[in-house]
C-alpha cells in the first residue's frame, strides 16, 4: 500500500482535520462526508439509518485511506437527546479530537393545505431544532475551551418568510438562523466560527415529487460551497448565491401582498 | 452519573489547557459540589478505570492540572468561606475557595491573606497542592506556613484532618504534593492584620543583577515585599538591568482614612482602560509585540520608565494593584498566539545564584531563544517535601512557544537544566513542562521522594490520582 496523501487545503493543516457530520445517510450530510473523507479527514458519520451509513462508510473506505482520512458511523436519532454528551464524548476520543461540526440533519414531512398535525409538527421541530442545539451544545463547550472550531448548520432559505405552505418547517429554520447567529456572536470573541448554510433546491429526497422547482442544485454542490464558505469564514452563505436577491426581494414583500402569493 | 446513590456530579466535555497553552487534553471535568460528590467521582473513575486529575482554576503554567489519560476533577464548585474570624483573622473555607474570594471577604475587616500569587485566580486547594509564594516569600514563606490545618479525602475513602501535629507526614507532603495523595476538601489558614488598604511602594532601577541582588539583600529584613523585573535582552555591564517594586505595610495611623482604603472598590483594577476600550480585549493589541523585535522594545522602554519611576518619590498602591500583576491584562497569555508560552522558573541556592543565572540569560542571549518576561525573587526554605523553596533566589523566565520552534525550546530548556541541577537548583511544578523523571530525582534528597512515593502509595493504592505532570516527572519508573 501507498503512504496516504493528504490533499492540502488553505487554512486546514492536516492534524486538525476532524469532523462530525449529524444527518450523514443521505443528502448534503452524506455528500459532506464524501467530500470530507476524500479531504483526508478523519469524519464521524451520524444518522438514524445504520444501514445506508455503513454503505456510505464502505464506499468510502478505499478513497478516504488513500486522502489519509477515515470515516467511522454510528447510528443515531437526533431526538434521542439523552444520548448526545456521552455519544458526543466517545466520538472526540475516537476522532483524537474535533474542528469540525456539520449539522445536516433535517426533516420536511409533506403537510396538507389544511392539515394541522401536532405530531407530524413535533417531529419537525426536534429533528430539525432540539436535536441541533442538543449538538451545538457539547460542540460550543469543547471549541470555545479550545479557541478554535466551526459548526456548519445546514438551514434553508425557507426561513426567510412565514410561507403558507410548510408554517413549521420554515419556522425552525427560521429558529435554525437566529440560534445559529446567536451561537457565532457569543463565540466569535473565543476563536470559533459558526456558519449559516440556506440553501435553495437541492436534489434529494427532501425534494422529490415536489413541482414547480428551479435553480436546483446537487447535494454535492452544496458540499462544496458550504465547506468553502465556512472555510472562509462566511457567516451566512445562500446556495447557490442568488437566492440570496431573492430571499431579499422576497423579505422585503408587504405582508397583505405576500399572502396572496403562492410561493 | 453514579446513580445508584443519588449522586449526579455535574460534569462537561472540554479541552483543558494549561495555563500557559503549551499543553492540553480533551478530558471530562466533574465538578463535584461536596465530599459526598468527591467520593461519587472516586467510584465513578474505579467504576470506568480512569484516573482523576486534580484541578482547581487550571492556573499552573504546565500540565500540573492536566489529565491526557482521564478525567478531571475541578474544585471551583467548592467554593464557600466557611467561617472568618474578625478578631483572629483566621478563615476556614471549601478547597475551591480562589484567593480572589478570601481577600475581597476579610479586606474590608483589616485581613489580607499571608501568601498570594501573582493572579487572584488560584483555588486555596490548587495553591496548596502547588505550595504557592508570593512576593514576600523571603519574609513569610509559603502558603503552605499559613496553613493552621486542612481536610483532605484519600481516594481509598477517608476524610483525614491534618495539622502540623496530627497527621503530620501527610500535612507536609500533601501541601506541595500537586494533588497526587488526595483532594483537599477544607482549608483553615491564618491571616495577617493590615491597617490600611494601600502599601507603600518604591521603585529601584537596578543597572545589572548584581546591583539587584544586592538591593534585595540589604533590604529583606526591613521590606514586606520585594519582586524583580529583569530585561533579558540586554547583555554586557548592563546584563540583568531591571527594576526592583518594594514594598511595606502601613503602620497603625499612617493610613488617615483605612476605612476609605480597605474597601474593595478602592482595590478593584479598572475595567476599562481609558475609560472605554474593555479591558478583557486588550491582550489583542499586544500580539504584535509578541515577538523578539517587539518584546526587545517593551523590555527596553519598561526599563526606562523604571528609572524614571525610581527617582520620584515612594507612591501607595492598593494591596490588589500590587500583588495580582498578571491580573492587569486578563488572558494576555493569548497574546502568544496559538503556541502559547511556557514558564521557566529556577530556584538556585544563595552562594551560586548570581553566576548561574548570568550563565543563564547568557547562554539564552547566545542561543536567540530570550524569555519575554525574566521576575526575580528571594526565598527561604520550608518543611514540605517536595517543595521548591531553597535559602536562595528564584528566577522565572518566560519563552513563547511555536510550533516550528517548539523542539528547539525544549532542547534549549534543557541545557539550562542541566546547569541548574549540576548547581544544586530546583524547579517548580506550577510552572514547570519540560523536566522529566531523571531530573526530578537529582533535584530532591533521594529519601524525600521515595518517602513521598510510599506516603502515595498508602493514600491511593489503586492509583486513582494522577496527572499529565505525574506521568512525566514523577511517577516511579
Amino acid at each position: 500500500m501507498t503512504a496516504a496523501r493528504t490533499p492540502e487545503i488553505a487554512g486546514v493543516p492536516p492534524d486538525r482535520r476532524r469532523a462530525i457530520v449529524v444527518g450523514a445517510s443521505s443528502g448534503i450530510g452524506a455528500a459532506v462526508v464524501r467530500q470530507l473523507a476524500r479531504e483526508g479527514y478523519a469524519v464521524a458519520a451520524l444518522a438514524r439509518r445504520a444501514e445506508h451509513l455503513d454503505a456510505l462508510a464502505a464506499e468510502l473506505a478505499d478513497e478516504a485511506a488513500a486522502a489519509g482520512g477515515r470515516v467511522v458511523t454510528r447510528a443515531h436519532d437526533v431526538s434521542d437527546t439523552e444520548a448526545v454528551p456521552a455519544l458526543f464524548e466517545e466520538l472526540v476520543r475516537e476522532l483524537g479530537g474535533l474542528d469540525l461540526l456539520v449539522y445536516a440533519a433535517g426533516i420536511m414531512p409533506s403537510v396538507g393545505e389544511d392539515q394541522y398535525d401536532t405530531e407530524l409538527d413535533r417531529a419537525m421541530i426536534e429533528v430539525n431544532l432540539v436535536g441541533l442545539v442538543a449538538w451545538t451544545n457539547p460542540t460550543a463547550t469543547l471549541f470555545q475551551t479550545q479557541r478554535d472550531g466551526t459548526i456548519v448548520g445546514i438551514s434553508s432559505i425557507a426561513g426567510d418568510r412565514g410561507r403558507k405552505k410548510a408554517p413549521v418547517y420554515g419556522t425552525t429554520k427560521a429558529a435554525m438562523d437566529h440560534y445559529l447567529e446567536s451561537l457565532r456572536n457569543r463565540l466569535a470573541g473565543r476563536g470559533v466560527h459558526v456558519c449559516t448554510i440556506k440553501p435553495g433546491f437541492v436534489a434529494t429526497a427532501m425534494t422529490e415529487g415536489l413541482e414547480g422547482l428551479f435553480w436546483v442544485v446537487s447535494p454535492e454542490e452544496v458540499a462544496r460551497q458550504s465547506l468553502a464558505a465556512a472555510r472562509n469564514r462566511v457567516t451566512v452563505r445562500y446556495v447557490p448565491l442568488r437566492w440570496q436577491a431573492v430571499g431579499l426581494a422576497i423579505r422585503s414583500i408587504p405582508s397583505f401582498l405576500f399572502r396572496h402569493l403562492n410561493v | 452519573m453514579s446513580e445508584e446513590n443519588g449522586q449526579a456530579v455535574r460534569s462537561s466535555f472540554e479541552h483543558v489547557p494549561g495555563w500557559g497553552g503549551a499543553v492540553g487534553a480533551n478530558s471530562r471535568v466533574l465538578r463535584p459540589r461536596s465530599v459526598e460528590e468527591i467520593r461519587a467521582c472516586f467510584e465513578l473513575a474505579r467504576r470506568e478505570g480512569r484516573t482523576l486529575g486534580p484541578r482547581g482554576s487550571g492556573c499552573s503554567y504546565g500540565d500540573a492540572s492536566v489529565n491526557d489519560a482521564g478525567h478531571v476533577l475541578e474544585l471551583s464548585e467548592m467554593n464557600r468561606l466557611l467561617d472568618f474570624d474578625t478578631e483572629t483573622g483566621v478563615a476556614t473555607c471549601e478547597a475551591g475557595v480562589t484567593i480572589e474570594k478570601l481577600w475581597k471577604s476579610i479586606l474590608p475587616h483589616g485581613w489580607w491573606p499571608r501568601v498570594v500569587s501573582g493572579t487572584m485566580f488560584p483555588t486555596l486547594a490548587g495553591a496548596l497542592s502547588a505550595n504557592i509564594h508570593g512576593k514576600n516569600n523571603f519574609a513569610v514563606g509559603t502558603i503552605g506556613d499559613a496553613v493552621r490545618e486542612f481536610d483532605i479525602l484519600l481516594p481509598r475513602g477517608e476524610l483525614v484532618t491534618c495539622s502540623r501535629d496530627t497527621e503530620s507526614d501527610l500535612f507536609h507532603a500533601a501541601i506541595g504534593g500537586f494533588g497526587m495523595l488526595g483532594i483537599f476538601t477544607r482549608i483553615v489558614l491564618g491571616t495577617k492584620r493590615v491597617y490600611s488598604g494601600d502599601l507603600e511602594v518604591r521603585a529601584f532601577a537596578n543597572k545589572n543583577l548584581r546591583e539587584m541582588m544586592d538591593y534585595i539583600e540589604d533590604h529583606k529584613e526591613v521590606s514586606d515585599y520585594l519582586v524583580g523585573w529583569i530585561d533579558c535582552f540586554t547583555g554586557g555591564d548592563a546584563l540583568g538591568r531591571g527594576l526592583i517594586h518594594d514594598a511595606r505595610y502601613l503602620k497603625p495611623g499612617e493610613d488617615l482614612a483605612p476605612e476609605e482604603t480597605l474597601r474593595i472598590e478602592h482595590q478593584e483594577l479598572p475595567s476599562k482602560m481609558f475609560g472605554v476600550l474593555p479591558k478583557s480585549e486588550v491582550w489583542r493589541f499586544l500580539r504584535p509585540f509578541v515577538n523578539d523585535p517587539g518584546c526587545r522594545f517593551i523590555n527596553a522602554v519598561k526599563y526606562w520608565m523604571g528609572r524614571v519611576e525610581g527617582m520620584g518619590d515612594p507612591y501607595r498602591l492598593s494591596h490588589a494593584g500590587f500583588a495580582f500583576l498578571l491580573d492587569y491584562v486578563p488572558n494576555w497569555k493569548w497574546a502568544y498566539g496559538r503556541g502559547g508560552l511556557i514558564q521557566y522558573q529556577v530556584f538556585l541556592p544563595a552562594d551560586v545564584a548570581h553566576d548561574v543565572y548570568c550563565e543563564i540569560l547568557r547562554r539564552c542571549q547566545d542561543a536567540r531563544v530570550v524569555p519575554y518576561l525574566g521576575v526575580f525573587k528571594r526565598h527561604r526554605p520550608d518543611p514540605f517535601w517536595l517543595t521548591h523553596a531553597v535559602d536562595g533566589w528564584s528566577f522565572a523566565l518566560d519563552f513563547r512557544v511555536t510550533d516550528a520552534g517548539r523542539e528547539r525550546l525544549w532542547k534549549h530548556c534543557d541545557e539550562l537544566t542541566e546547569v541548574v541541577l549540576a548547581a544544586g537548583g530546583r524547579f517548580y511544578f506550577a510552572k514547570d513542562l519540560v523536566i522529566d523523571g531523571a531530573d526530578v530525582r537529582r533535584m530532591f534528597p533521594p529519601d524525600r521522594l521515595e518517602a513521598f512515593l510510599e506516603l502515595k502509595q498508602r493514600c491511593d493504592p489503586e492509583g486513582l490520582l494522577e496527572t499529565t505532570l505525574w506521568r512525566r516527572a514523577l511517577r516511579p519508573e
